[in-house]
């Protein structure tokens, strides 16, 4: 009874093929996520989250507009603003989707003129998508000033039909203004490293032991599209339906 | 039989990422207050956790004694009782169970398990901790403002929660729904943290199954946790806008002492919704990381390999999932279609199978073990007595017909709390016996671990078993005193005091425990490197306790599983993980 121990080759074992090769390489050692730094999976994991916590705010506000036994006031009036001496239904909140998509659009250049290193051009389109998220908020904060002065619009109540017509919007535009408001703050902190360099000499991060570098740009987009995404399904589920 | 292990191999994969930088405070302060290493974020986390648990400890002991004796004490009317309810309730679940498990353990064992120098973000850690923290004191405040804490129950259900009437409806509801939602932002910085440690940051040879069931324990139950909480803050966010605004999320129109609320057209059983959509995975937060953690104590302190590890894994995940579709089995009393009864019954039911699955392993996993009585195998084999009981009493409150004349009586009381109350705290027990040499150098004193766990697991079946019979009689829960009623024989009176003794008994005695913790952290036995000759990485520190960093100066590599306990033809009843399969000393006799 000696070779209880059977003689190991210091291969690798062939990867195999297909499905099965997925699963050997998100089971393997170190890495399931390949290739996929740190703060990248923590930012996907969280966005992940995120998802729930909007969708649960999305699904509650329509068991509210079912539940409520006030008509639901008809949001192409609502969000109308007149120009020219003509009613136009909605045309604020086309101006603002219209703008944060395009803030994807250029922050999508920034992540790319960042892994080329090219400093100046992704500070530009940087601050580009922070100007641009930051209009999108101002125009919000003006419809918001809107409906509450012009047209009496409370959380807990508004002359146009059921109350909880004004408690869900506030609620959910508010929280994804917040959103929108600390991606921008994000947005400038990051196109400053960017422009001072930090992150070609790898200088440790504000907050973090972590040393910079160009992914922070991108973990930076996916949370800014994330942020356009949601907006969609807002825009879809509260001022079309 | 010649083979050795199950999975070993000798080779190891190289390196993939380079080695993390780690911020070494040179200060006290830095070092042991504002601490960014995993180990000193876990031992805040626990002992806040054990610390704000006493509270809820003694809050039990007040309802206890107002449950047996009642109209003696000035000092509990019916709002406090209430108040006490639901702080004992809210805190036992939230502020020490889930902290305890996953800020506790998950931060100390996660890194040294999984071959890690630290978590991946560690000032986001240090972040989670003080986050934590100021909820528990939010918490704490809550007893201290005018009308004092929530009484609305630990499920906070609306209107009520929030309607005058309801003990600390002005106040105390809003910090609990503020404390709350602090609560879940803490725990999403550090629950991130721990996902991505175990996803990314494993050492050389660490694949995903050869993870200890411990870690996949803690995991799966991070993830049920970041995916459950947010839909306990949406509604949190909701009530506060109810309770400060105005506004009717929650709250039908009520006529309400006479006068007509402010609120129309709200839907409180969206709230309940949206509760359990939370709390049924909150009872897997708590459960899953007490499964891995047990089945790692029984097979050490058995000397055996688990049985049947790739199906406990595929158990704990299997768990995990189905626990987000059950949720309204704690509805059925709130009315509902027929369908939707039938549907969330049965998929309760599916879920026994595959924890019918990890009870079986774990008792095959004793069976011709060279079981060791220590105090953390008595705690596991505790666990599975008291899981089981729990296991078997939910089987009945799943099915619809039954669980209607059963719900809000003791009967469920005495179900949860076996199930979801005793069992983990058992495990904690066992797993702080089981890791206290590591943490500290010392072994914790066995006689004193001994008294501890014969009291306190006697104690618990003196507490809980006569509440199933008070829960048969129609005793109900939430109940100040039960006056002219005729239903309920004399006799549950003189039970309610032998369960109010017991629960004295057992709570006094966790003085030993925590007596024994403060004596053992000076005088206890030095322990050495590795006391239960474990294979799991972190009993292979080059120090114990294990420094910054955990590992000196390179990081181990991982040749096999967590569970070479006993292989036939190896010297030692023990293989460490990372020993690689050339290095194992052969016995010399036959086997
Ligand atoms: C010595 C240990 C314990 C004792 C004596 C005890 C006793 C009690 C009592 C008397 C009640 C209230 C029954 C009623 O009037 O409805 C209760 C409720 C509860 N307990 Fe415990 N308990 C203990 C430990 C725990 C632990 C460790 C947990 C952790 C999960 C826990 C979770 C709960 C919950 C969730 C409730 C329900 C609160 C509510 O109805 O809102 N308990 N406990
Ligand atoms: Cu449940």
């Amino acid at each position: 009874m000696t070779q209880a121990i059977p003689a190991n080759t210091l291969e690798p074992l062939p990867l195999p093929e297909g499905i099965q090769g997925v699963v050997a390489d998100w089971s393997s050692d170190q890495r399931a996520f390949k290739k996929v730094p740190w703060g990248k999976a923590m930012m996907w994991i969280f966005l992940v989250s995120d998802t729930f916590i909007f969708s649960a705010f999305l699904i509650s506000y329509m068991t509210v507009r079912m539940s409520t036994t006030d008509p639901w006031p008809n949001p192409g009036e609502v969000f109308a603003l007149t120009l020219w001496g003509k009613k136009i239904p909605l045309i604020l909140i086309a101006i603002m989707t219209f703008i944060l998509i395009s803030s994807s659009g250029t922050m999508a250049m920034a992540v790319n003129f960042g892994y080329r290193k090219d400093r100046v051009k992704t500070f530009v389109l940087l601050l580009l998508t922070a100007a641009l998220g930051a209009s999108f908020v101002g125009m919000q904060a003006f419809e918001w000033s809107k409906l509450i002065f012009e047209e009496g619009v409370r959380p807990w109540g508004n002359p146009m039909g059921a109350a909880q017509f004004g408690s869900a919007f506030f609620m959910i535009t508010g929280f994804h203004g917040t959103h929108v408001s600390i991606g921008v703050i994000f947005l400038i902190i990051v196109a400053i490293k960017v422009l001072r360099g930090d992150l070609d000499h790898q200088r440790p991060g504000f907050l973090t032991g972590r040393k910079g570098n160009y992914e922070i740009v991108e973990i930076m987009g996916l949370y800014w599209h994330f942020v356009d995404l949601v907006w969609v399904f807002i825009f879809a589920l509260f001022y079309l339906w | 039989m010649d083979y050795v292990a199950h999975d070993a191999s000798a080779y190891a994969p190289p390196a993939e990422v380079e080695e993390m930088e780690l911020y070494h405070p040179k200060t006290f302060v830095g070092k042991y207050i504002w601490s960014q290493d995993a180990k000193i974020i876990a031992v805040q986390y626990a002992v806040t956790a054990i610390g704000i648990g006493l509270v809820a400890l003694v809050l039990s002991w007040l309802m206890r004694l107002q449950l047996a004796f009642p109209n003696s004490f000035s000092f509990i009317d019916p709002s406090n009782y209430l108040q006490f309810v639901t702080q004992h309730g809210m805190i036992m679940v939230i502020y020490l169970l889930t902290a305890l498990f996953l800020g506790g353990f998950g931060n100390y064992l996660i890194p040294l398990m999984v071959g890690a120098r630290d978590m991946v973000f560690p000032y986001v850690n240090m972040v989670s901790y003080w986050v934590y923290l100021s909820a528990v004191l939010l918490l704490i405040a809550s007893f201290f403002v005018p009308g004092g804490p929530t009484g609305a129950g630990w499920t906070l259900y609306p209107p009520q929660a929030i309607l005058q009437g309801t003990p600390g409806a002005t106040w105390g509801i809003i910090l609990m729904l503020v404390s709350l939602a602090l609560f879940i932002v803490g725990f999403t910085m550090g629950g991130l943290n721990y996902v991505v440690t175990v996803l990314q940051a494993r050492t050389r040879g660490m694949t995903l199954m050869r993870m200890p069931l411990t870690i996949w324990g803690i995991f799966t139950a991070t993830i049920l946790a970041l995916l459950a909480f947010p839909a306990l803050l949406v509604s949190a966010i909701m009530m506060l806008l109810d309770a400060t605004l105005g506004t009717s999320f929650f709250m039908p129109a009520i006529v309400s002492m006479g006068q007509q609320g402010g609120h129309a057209g709200g839907s409180p059983v969206l709230f309940q919704h949206l509760f359990w959509f939370f709390g049924h995975p909150e009872v897997y937060i708590v459960a899953l990381p007490a499964f891995g953690i047990v089945s790692d104590l029984i097979s050490v302190h058995a000397r055996k390999n688990i049985f049947g590890y790739r199906m406990m894994v595929w158990a704990i995940v299997a768990i995990g999932g189905l626990s987000f579709v059950v949720w309204a089995h704690h509805m059925y009393v709130s009315g509902m279609n027929p369908y939707f009864g039938f549907f969330f019954a049965t998929t309760t039911l599916i879920i026994a199978v595959p924890t019918a699955i990890k009870v079986y392993n774990w008792i095959l996993t004793l069976w011709h073990g060279n079981i060791r009585l220590t105090v953390p195998m008595m705690f596991a084999i505790g666990f599975i007595f008291t899981f089981i009981n729990g296991g078997l009493t939910g089987l009945f409150l799943g099915n619809v017909t039954v669980d209607v004349p059963l719900s809000d009586t003791m009967f469920v009381v005495a179900h949860f709390h076996m199930v979801m109350a005793i069992a983990p705290i058992l495990v904690v027990f066992g797993a702080i016996y089981h890791w206290y040499p590591k943490i500290t150098g010392r072994m914790l004193n066995d006689s004193l671990g001994k008294i501890h766990f014969w009291v306190t697991f006697v104690g618990s079946y003196a507490i809980y078993y006569p509440m199933h019979y008070l829960g048969f009689a129609g005793v109900p829960r939430r109940y100040y005193a039960i006056e002219g009623t005729n239903f309920i024989p004399e006799s549950a009176q003189s039970l309610n005091v032998a369960i109010t003794v017991a629960a004295l008994i057992v709570g006094a005695f966790q003085v030993v425990f925590l007596y024994n913790l403060l004596w053992s952290y000076f005088r206890g036995k030095p322990s050495g490197g590795n006391p239960w000759n474990a294979t799991t990485l972190e009993w292979q520190t080059p120090d114990t306790p294990p420094k910054h960093g955990n590992f000196g100066a390179t990081l181990p590599v991982v040749y096999r599983w967590a569970y070479d306990y006993s292989v036939p033809g190896a010297e030692q009843d023990f293989i460490p993980q990372n020993v690689p399969p050339g290095e194992v000393t052969r016995s010399s006799a036959r086997t």
